[in-house]
């Protein structure tokens, strides 16, 4: 019966060994980054982010640098733009957002087409899009998980302060704290969890698992540090089983063709969120 | 952030008014110009530790933007703000601030008794560690302003007078000496207002902390006011109700002609339409204040 | 730059921009960039399975395009509005992973799909496109004083028996209308670009709403057509211009409203809670 579960080869399996280390703590990052993203609306600035640190990672070749600080280097800097030119109404941010974000892609465009050594466009496209968990190399693990832990660290040295600006900011104005550099640094700590989901496991699960699990940790959870805690272990846990489905789907009917990791990721964060928002619904009536 | 030395102790009861070692806040000659408007105009007064004070005006007549000016949260054109004796940078835990309202999402992650720590030490670097003595300091605030039954309950879901005791808990719970309130009894009704009035009314005498009050009608506050700083256009008149609450006084304030009435244990001041002299009879007198 | 078949991209493109400003200038007064820069992800992945299904490409898109409308829709009844675009973007994109992964020969689509190529519209397509903007059109017209109220005072369109959900489901379903006809045009990526763009700049320059409608409509087309002859000139993908010329105008917009001393023109009050100090209320009541 484990088999049937577990395909063999799975626990051997190196590939698998990195894409469950690199997914775990992409996801464990951006569950805790994400909660903050969520709860201060900014979901769309982290899809965005996504979207430009691959413009980064794509112009990278340009400069001569290696991806990874293309990614991460493009992603922080685009955060200090939006933070720079957003403003504080959510609706004028969710505007700032969309404009940078279509410069952004629009310099995507034109990088792709000056990407000669690539002449597979529409497969780097894809790619970038919906990222390569099996094959990402082992070499890049330290340099992940040092950023993670920058961007973790980042929250956690600022966790009251941008707690409490996050509730309301004329609070934390009142005691002192620097409401907008708070702010930033929060968008930047989202950049690094993103520039990192992105690169690692493609935009579409970059912003998956940016939102999705910490919707549900806020949900089961009214404290703050509960619902971070239940955000990270849904987005490890919708990660692991995504991988895990992803290598047993190698072996289900007709044949050798495995289903995408992504799919299986944002299906079963997609389910547990509508099952979470369903249930706690419930209760709260009731 | 320092603590100030001596935070936790009560003053000692002020007899007076005036700038000396003994107030709590001292705005002296404050303006304030924006976008072209003087939006306060030579605001002057005192506030002495206990002191109850209302902030009566009408919209628009400058009071949040005061209320601003001695958060630190707006530099005045002119004039200073000290409290307890120190110049205007970030005071921290030297006052509370109530805002008027925050907008609260029901899911935030936060229950009251999160929001009334972030109180003691929000704006700390680092993760908090659970102590005992930090969840007794919480309990005994909670309940000190009757918002223990909902101790436990997300913030977004509170109520309107609900989410405002949560708040003065938050304000409170760091020792602050000037308590700043920014309209709070605008929504919420009679009975939940008298509350409110007594609940800050004992704050201020048992702690010895100088509240000030913004509002806009006085009546709810004449039992525990013990001065009024009456706003209008960006100016200020400051002192007893009996002293600055007269036909002359205001008149002068708002530059046009103004009675002051009063009925049934209620003050009611009521101007003149604009643009009409002192003599012409008022057809349709427009009532500011109370009602 | 004007030879024959150039005029079918002039043509289309210029639809296209009329629409996308109309449609652009409730996105941004609903506050809905996101919406507007989800759907179209979503119809992507539309165009991926209906090309493995072997049905004609429009129609997956316009499907997915509605399937994602209507589920944010949905999802942003029962939880927070950002949320619920995010979520139903990332599922459509997990299932136009899967599509894609079934089959490898998508190659030059895709990418005209993503970035658009207008130069590569055909003459039988112009019709389709052409219904699909007037139908479009005449229903955010139809819409216009009920979406108008509803989109600045939900409360107040709701005492006039308006039902804000109702209103919004049907314009989500224009959204969706709107993005599937321009996605062969200027590609899911950057479709929104033009939606929120020449809107912005529009509401910089004028608060009335019908002058700000239609010169939305204006600087879209002034876009389009600077990205064609942009494009033709240098032969870089239209997409990028429609980005930096839509950033352009966004720009520009602020710009005006600096120069004046005043940030989006004033008027403009948007729907939702409002704090004391969210207010973008006009100078007689001095709240700062």
């Amino acid at each position: 019966m484990l088999n049937a579960v577990f395909e063999p080869g799975f626990f051997s399996s190196s590939p698998v060994h990195v894409a469950l280390a690199v997914g775990g703590v992409v996801a464990l990052v951006s569950g805790i980054v994400g909660s903050f993203a969520v709860v201060r609306g900014q979901s769309y600035a982290g899809h965005a982010l996504a979207d430009i640190s691959v413009t980064g990672g794509s112009a990278s070749f340009l400069v001569g640098v290696s991806p990874l600080w293309g990614f991460v280097g493009v992603g922080v800097l685009a955060a200090g733009v939006m933070d720079m030119i957003g403003i504080q109404r959510p609706r004028g941010r969710d505007l700032a957002t969309g404009i940078v974000r279509g410069a952004g892609l629009g310099l995507a465009a034109l990088f792709l087409y000056w990407d000669t050594t690539n002449s597979n466009v529409t497969g780097a496209t894809i790619t970038i899009l919906f990222g390569s968990l099996f094959t990402v190399s082992s070499s890049l693990l330290p340099a992940i998980v040092g950023l993670s832990v920058a961007a973790v660290a980042i929250v956690a040295v600022l966790y009251r302060p941008l707690l409490l600006s996050s509730v309301a900011g004329d609070l934390a104005a009142a005691r002192g704290v620097s409401v907008r550099l708070v702010g930033l640094a929060c968008l930047v700590a989202i950049a690094l969890a993103v520039s990192l989901s992105a690169m690692t496991i493609g935009t579409i699960l970059s912003t998956a698992l940016l939102i999705g699990p910490a919707a549900i940790g806020l949900r089961l959870s009214s404290r703050p540090g509960l619902a971070m805690a239940w955000s990270a272990l849904a987005g490890l846990a919708a990660t692991w089983l995504g991988v895990l489905l992803a290598y047993d789907s190698f072996y289900w009917p007709p044949g050798r063709h495995g289903w995408p990791v992504s799919f299986f990721v944002v299906t079963l964060i997609f389910v547990g969120y509508v099952a979470v928002q369903g249930i706690t619904t419930r209760v709260r009536r009731a | 952030m320092k603590r100030r030395p001596g935070a936790l102790r009560s003053a000692a009861p002020h007899t007076g008014g005036g700038p000396d070692a003994g107030t709590v806040l001292d705005v002296d000659g404050v303006s304030l110009w924006l976008s072209g408007r003087k939006v306060l105009d030579d605001v002057s007064f005192s506030l002495a530790p206990g002191e109850f004070a209302g902030l009566i005006g009408s919209n628009g007549a400058g009071k949040t933007t005061l209320l601003r000016v001695i958060l630190g949260l707006q530099a005045p054109s002119a004039g200073t703000v000290r409290v307890s004796g120190q110049p205007r940078t970030r005071r921290g835990s030297l006052i509370g601030y109530v805002p008027q309202k925050i907008l609260l999402d029901p899911d935030m992650p936060l229950r009251a008794r999160d929001l009334v720590g972030l109180g003691l030490d929000g704006q700390r670097l680092g993760i908090p560690l659970p102590s005992a003595r930090r969840r007794q300091q919480i309990d005994e605030m909670l309940e000190a302003v009757g918002a223990g039954r909902f101790a436990d309950t997300r913030v977004g879901l509170l109520s309107g007078g609900e989410q405002q005791r949560v708040l003065i808990a938050h304000a409170l719970i760091s020792r602050p000496r000037l308590l700043l309130l920014d309209e709070p009894l605008a929504n919420l009704d009679i009975a939940s207002e008298q509350d409110v009035v007594e609940l800050l009314g004992g704050v201020a005498r048992e702690q010895q902390v100088a509240v000030l009050i913004s509002a806009h009608d006085m009546n709810p506050l004449l039992p525990v006011m013990d001065r009024i700083v009456y706003m209008a256009a960006g100016r200020a008149a400051s002192g007893t109700t009996a002293e600055v609450v007269r036909p002359e006084v205001l008149s002068d304030l708002y530059g046009q002609h103004v009675d002051v009435i009063r009925v049934h244990n209620r003050i009611l001041v009521v101007a003149a339409q604009r643009g009409e002299g002192l003599d012409v009879p008022e057809p349709e007198p427009v009532v500011h204040e109370g009602a | 730059m004007f030879s024959g078949f150039m005029t079918n991209a002039w043509l289309v493109a210029t639809i296209v921009a009329v629409v996308a400003g109309v449609v652009g200038f409730f996105i941004v007064l609903r506050g809905q960039a996101f919406v507007a820069d989800a759907v179209p992800q979503g119809a992507f992945a539309g165009a991926a399975g209906a090309s493995l299904l072997g049905i004609n490409t429009l129609i997956g898109v316009a499907a997915a395009a509605l399937l994602g409308a209507l589920g944010i829709g949905w999802l942003g009844r029962r939880g927070r509005r950002d949320v619920a675009t995010a979520l139903a973007l990332v599922v459509l994109l997990g299932l136009g992973a899967l599509f894609l992964s079934f089959s490898t020969e998508y190659a030059p689509e895709i990418y005209a799909l993503l970035f658009g190529e207008v130069l590569g519209v055909s003459a039988n397509e112009v019709l389709p496109i052409a219904l699909l903007a007037v139908v479009c059109v005449a229903a955010i017209a139809a819409l216009y004083r009920p979406l108008l109220l509803s989109s600045v005072m939900p409360e107040l369109a709701e005492a006039r028996g308006i039902r804000p959900a109702r209103v919004e489901t049907l314009f989500l379903v224009v959204v969706a209308l709107a993005t599937s006809m321009s996605l062969p045009v200027v590609g899911a990526l950057l479709i929104f670009s033009l939606m929120i763009g020449p809107p912005a700049a529009a509401r910089s320059v004028t608060s009335r709403p019908l002058p700000a409608l239609a010169l939305s409509a204006v600087i879209a087309v002034v876009v389009v057509w600077a990205s064609i002859a942009a494009a033709y000139d240098t032969n870089w993908p239209v997409g990028f211009f429609v980005g930096a010329f839509g950033a352009v105008c966004y720009a520009g917009g602020r710009g005006w409203a600096a120069l004046r001393g005043r940030r989006p023109a004033r008027g403009w009050r948007e729907a939702g809670p409002h704090g004391p100090e969210e207010h973008g209320v006009p100078a007689a009541n001095v709240r700062v």
